[in-house]
C-alpha cells in the first residue's frame, strides 16, 4: 500500500449528485468533500432524505456522481466492486439460498477465481469462519425466512466481511431492529472492526450509534442540495463500553453536540 | 386412602375430559369436511338438474342417465383400434395430449429463454414489444392455414397452432418476472460483481420461477382449449376430431362425454402443474 493513501484512503472531491425525475432535476448533494483515513470508522448522520444513503451508494459505486470525483486507494471508483462491500439496510439476503450459500456466493466470487483461485474446501472454510465471526455457525443451513431479523443482518455483515473488503459500507444496518438486538449487534460490530481493522462508512440516524461506533461523525445538512455541515471527532478510547460511556462526560458532550446540530441548527422544517 | 381415591377420581375425570375432547375434535372435523364438500356437490347437482330439464325440453339432447350409460360402454373399451377413423376414445385423448405436449414443450423451450432475454435487456424488450402486441391478440386458429402451408401436413400444423398460442403467456410472464426482480437483489449482484451466468442461476431464475410457472399454467390451459378446435379442422386422431366425427354420426351422448373429458383432462393438467409449481417455490 502506498503510504500517501493512508491519510485519504477514500476521497470525495467536489461531488455533486442530481437525479432526473418526472418533475425535473432534483439536486440531492451539493459539493461534498470528504477524506477518510485507512482504518477509520465514519458515521454519516442526518435527517431522512438528506442524501446520506446517496453518499454511501456513490462510494459503493452503485451510483455515479453528476460532478466531481470519488477515489478509493488512489483509484477512481468506476463501479461496484467487492473491495467495497455493502451491508444493506434490509439485509438483502437471497431467500432461496441458505445462510451458508448466501455467504458462499460472495466468497466464491472474490476468492474462487482469478489470482487467488482457492479450492472448494478453502471457500467453505472462509464461509464457515465468516458465519462463526457473527456467531451464526448453528444457523448455516437455515434460510433467511427461518431466522430472526437480527440474525439476517448478521448474515449480511458476515457476507460483507467474508469478502475481506478494504472498505465496509453500512447503510443503516440496524435501523429495522429492536433496541436490544441493535445494541448487541453494535457491540459485536465494534469487536469485529477492531479485529479486522478495515475502513468503515456507516449511514445512520441514531445519534448514540454514531457516537458510540465512529471515529468521526459526519453531520449532513438537510436536502435538497445537502452538504456536510460539520464533522465531529470522537476521541474516545477504544474498546468502548456503552455502560461506562453513558456516564462519561466527553461522550455525553459529543452526543449533545450531534443532537444540537440535528435539532437546533438543522431541524427539519417539515417532519 | 381417601387421597388415593381422590387421585383416581381426578385421573378418571381427566380421561373422560380427554375423551369428550377427542369426540368434539372428530365432530369438528366432520363438520368442516361437510362444510367443504357440500357447496360444490350442490353446484354439481344443480348442473345435473338444469341438464335434465333442458333434455326434457329438447328431445335431441340426451339426459344425464343416458349419457352415463353411453359413457360406461365407451370406457369399457377405450383402446380399441379399427383403422385410422375408428379408434377408442383413449387413443384420441392420448393423441391430443401428445400434440399439446409437443407444441407446449416447444413453446416453453422458446418462450422461457426469450422471456428472460426480454426481461433482462431493455433494448430487446423494446424491440420485441410491437411484435408481441401485434401478434398476441390473433386467434390461434388464424395461424392454422400458415401452418398447413409451411408444413404441408395436418399434424405439424396442429402442433404449430398449439405452439403459437402457448408461447405468449410464457414469454410475457417470464419477462414480467425478470423485470420485477427487486433492485436490492440486483445491487447485491453488482456489489458482489457476479457474472451474468451467476446472476441468471442464483438470482433471476429462482426469483422468476413462480412467474414462469404462472405462464406455464396459463399456456397449458390455452393449449388444451385450442387443441379441440384445431383438431376439428385438421382431422386425424384426437379428441377434437372425435367430437366432430361423433357430430357427423349424430351421437350426441359422445359429444357431451367429450366435453367432460376435455374439462377433466384440463383440470388434471392444471392440477399437476400447480403441484409442480409448489414444489419449486422457495417460500
Amino acid at each position: 500500500m502506498n503510504k500517501a493513501y493512508t491519510e485519504k484512503y477514500v476521497e470525495l472531491e467536489n461531488v455533486d449528485m442530481s437525479f432526473t425525475t418526472k418533475k425535473g432535476t432534483f439536486n440531492a448533494l451539493d459539493n461534498i468533500n470528504l477524506k477518510i483515513k485507512e482504518g477509520e470508522f465514519i458515521a454519516i448522520i442526518g435527517h431522512s432524505g438528506c442524501g446520506k444513503s446517496t453518499v454511501l451508494n456513490l462510494i459503493a459505486g452503485l451510483l455515479k456522481p453528476t460532478e466531481g470525483l470519488l477515489l478509493c486507494a488512489g483509484r477512481e471508483i468506476a463501479g461496484p466492486g467487492p473491495e467495497r462491500a455493502v451491508v444493506f439496510q434490509n439485509h438483502s439476503l437471497l431467500p432461496w439460498l441458505t445462510c451458508h450459500e448466501n455467504v458462499y456466493l460472495a466468497v466464491e466470487r472474490v476468492f474462487g477465481g482469478g489470482s487467488s483461485n482457492e479450492s472448494k474446501a478453502q471457500l467453505n472454510a472462509r464461509t464457515h469462519s465468516a458465519l462463526d465471526l457473527v456467531g451464526l455457525s448453528h444457523a448455516a443451513d437455515k434460510r433467511p425466512n427461518e431466522i430472526s431479523g437480527g440474525m439476517k443482518q448478521r448474515v449480511g455483515i458476515a457476507r460483507a466481511l467474508a469478502m475481506e473488503p478494504k472498505v465496509l459500507l453500512l447503510d443503516e444496518p440496524f435501523g429495522a431492529l429492536d433496541a436490544l438486538t441493535r445494541a448487541n449487534l453494535q457491540d459485536e460490530l465494534m469487536k469485529i472492526m477492531a479485529k479486522s481493522g478495515c475502513t468503515a462508512v456507516m449511514v445512520t440516524h441514531d445519534v448514540d450509534e454514531a457516537v458510540l461506533l465512529a471515529d468521526r461523525v459526519v453531520m449532513m445538512t438537510n436536502g435538497p442540495s445537502a452538504d456536510i455541515g460539520e464533522i465531529l471527532k470522537v476521541e474516545l478510547p477504544r474498546p468502548r463500553d456503552r455502560l461506562a460511556l453513558s456516564e462519561n462526560a466527553d461522550y455525553n458532550h459529543l452526543r449533545s453536540e450531534v443532537l444540537r446540530f440535528l435539532y437546533e441548527r438543522h431541524a427539519r422544517k417539515t417532519a | 386412602m381417601t387421597s388415593i381415591k381422590a387421585a383416581t377420581a381426578v385421573i378418571n375425570h381427566s380421561q373422560t375430559a380427554i375423551h369428550t375432547k377427542k369426540l368434539n375434535r372428530w365432530g369438528l372435523k366432520i363438520y368442516h369436511f361437510l362444510k367443504w364438500l357440500l357447496p360444490p356437490l350442490f353446484g354439481l347437482l344443480m348442473l345435473l338438474a338444469v341438464w335434465t330439464a333442458l333434455s326434457e325440453l329438447s328431445p335431441n339432447l340426451p339426459n344425464p342417465l343416458k349419457t352415463w350409460h353411453a359413457a360406461l360402454v365407451l370406457f369399457s373399451d377405450p383402446f380399441y383400434d379399427l383403422g385410422p377413423n375408428d379408434k377408442g376414445v383413449g387413443w384420441n385423448i392420448l393423441a391430443s395430449l401428445e400434440r399439446v405436449g409437443l407444441g407446449f414443450g416447444l413453446a416453453a423451450f422458446v418462450g422461457v429463454p426469450l422471456g428472460f432475454i426480454i426481461g433482462r435487456f431493455e433494448i430487446i424488450a423494446r424491440m420485441c414489444a410491437p411484435i408481441i402486441s401485434l401478434l398476441r391478440p390473433v386467434s390461434p386458429l388464424a395461424w392454422l392455414p400458415i401452418g398447413l402451408l409451411v408444413f404441408k401436413a395436418a399434424d405439424p400444423a396442429a402442433i404449430w397452432v398449439i405452439f403459437i398460442s402457448a408461447v405468449w403467456p410464457m414469454i410475457i410472464n417470464t419477462a414480467v418476472g425478470v423485470s420485477k426482480v427487486p433492485q436490492d437483489y440486483m445491487n447485491v449482484a453488482k456489489v458482489l460483481n457476479l457474472s451474468e451466468w451467476k446472476i441468471m442461476t442464483k438470482i433471476l431464475f429462482p426469483y422468476v420461477l413462480p412467474y414462469m410457472m404462472t405462464g406455464v399454467r396459463l399456456s397449458i390451459g390455452v393449449s388444451w382449449l385450442v387443441i379441440v378446435a384445431a383438431e376439428m379442422l385438421t382431422g386425424g386422431v384426437g379428441i377434437g376430431f372425435w367430437v366432430w366425427d361423433e357430430w357427423n354420426n349424430l351421437n350426441v351422448e359422445h359429444i357431451i362425454i367429450a366435453i367432460f373429458i376435455v374439462g377433466i383432462v384440463g383440470l388434471l393438467l392444471e392440477f399437476a402443474l400447480t403441484q409442480i409449481a409448489k414444489r419449486f417455490s422457495y417460500e
